[in-house]
């Protein structure tokens, strides 16, 4: 995996009217992981869509090498195509993908339309998207929403994977996660 | 990059061209039912109809452009698709300069092979067929990227699509105006310069469409 960190400098963030949080510092180098906790609205979401470069943050940078992928609420596949179609746009945009989508579970569904599949569906399908991005740096939105037990394992395990091939990892959740090594961020602390 | 903006393109063709239901179908099926109407509204005055058929087509053209222009942009940014472009380092600029040749190909080259019909129903001979088919070619470019811009801007907004069709038509005047002005001013032989003046209005709308559009997704974003 190339060099990859991502480094959070001073951030601060705002919604509105509303500053959500400031003076928020982080450093993540090779192989870490770091979960973002937090209630509803304390600005999980934001954080990683301005850790992405999406959202410009109100003050602070953010420094970081390796190119990222982004998982949240939007799976960025075409409702009306069949899921296997879906997911090769991504592969002819990423290159081919590695053995690791059969783990997904997403073999049986290929033929069925992407609009036709459950939540849960759904979101393994951005995860397969996301392992093919072959990305260093992972941002994880609410990555356990909608998947069923054995669904959250596997989520955990293939970014516990990530993290152990020299990756990068930060999830943002409000559900508790069994991972090894995995470093938490209260984020209610730097609220305004 | 490139490979990469060509599978953009196919996607979008696919999408935007053979989308079914939401393809390029309904606004030629849109623009053979109105030059169908127009002789049943006005009679069956075959001079007039020649005479005024040219500008009822360009009409009807204008209009068929505006009714793809709400799955355009504005599924695409629901979906996360420019996000998940973003972070592969795609810009907004390249993805809607693609966008624009897109939406150009699915109803341009159409139109333009519907107003062959349609010409006929209107009774309208040779000579002014081409003049209409040469100021399409030369405008429909502008009204392509003029309804992107306006697809960007309007993305997210409550209502966006009706927005959007209202704030395409005044700005499509002066395409309108140069592209059909060139069949009335071609009977003193000076066609020419209309369909010049809408070729300079596409380009102009061409060359801000990548940067307006892109502009707008990144605006859209922050809000």
């Amino acid at each position: 995996m190339q060099e990859c960190r991502i480094a959070a400098v001073d951030l601060a963030c705002r919604r509105g009217e509303r500053v959500l949080f400031s003076g928020l510092s982080f450093q993540l180098g090779p192989g870490e992981a770091l979960q973002i906790t937090g209630p509803n609205g304390v600005g999980k979401s934001s954080l990683l869509r301005i850790l992405c470069g999406l959202l410009r943050p109100l003050a602070g940078s953010v420094e970081h090498e390796g190119e990222i992928g982004l998982i949240d609420e939007s799976h960025a596949l075409d409702m009306a195509l069949p899921l296997g179609k879906a997911l090769a746009f991504w592969q002819r945009i990423d290159g081919p993908a590695d053995d690791r989508l059969a783990r997904l579970g997403l073999a049986d569904l290929l033929d069925i339309p992407v609009g036709y599949l459950s939540t849960g569906q759904k979101k393994r399908a951005a995860l397969a998207r996301l392992i093919g991005q072959n990305a260093p740096v992972w941002l994880l939105d609410e990555p356990l929403n909608g998947l069923d037990a054995q669904g959250a394992e596997l989520v955990q395990e293939l970014a516990e994977e990530h993290c152990r091939a020299g990756g990068v990892c930060v999830i943002a959740s409000h559900q508790p996660l069994a991972m090894q090594g995995l470093r938490s961020l209260a984020l209610a602390e730097f609220e305004q | 990059m490139s490979a990469r903006l060509w599978t953009i393109l196919r996607r979008d063709l696919a999408r935007l061209v053979l989308g079914g239901r939401s393809g390029a179908l309904l606004p030629v099926l849109f623009f053979l039912a109105v030059a169908m109407l127009y002789p049943f509204a006005v009679g069956p005055d075959a001079p007039m109809l020649a005479k005024t058929g040219g500008g009822v087509i360009w009409v009807a053209a204008l209009l068929a452009a505006i009714l793809p222009l709400d799955r355009l942009i504005e599924p695409d940014i629901e979906a996360g698709f420019f996000d998940q472009w973003t972070l592969r380092g795609i810009s907004e600029e390249a993805v809607i300069a693609v966008r624009v040749l897109a939406h150009w190909l699915s109803f341009g080259p159409p139109l333009m092979l519907a107003t062959i019909p349609a010409a006929a129903l209107l009774g309208i001979d040779a000579y002014a067929l081409r003049t209409i088919e040469l100021g399409l070619l030369a405008g429909t470019p502008g009204l392509a990227a003029l309804g992107v811009i306006i697809a960007c801007m309007t993305s997210g907004l409550r209502g966006g699509a009706a927005l959007a069709g209202l704030l395409v038509i005044p700005l499509a005047v002066p395409l309108l105006i140069f592209g059909a002005g060139s069949l009335a001013s071609n009977a003193s032989g000076s066609g020419e310069n209309g369909l010049a003046l809408a070729a300079a209005c596409s380009l102009v709308l061409i060359a801000i469409a990548p940067f307006a559009g892109g502009a707008a997704i990144r605006a859209a974003r922050e809000g």
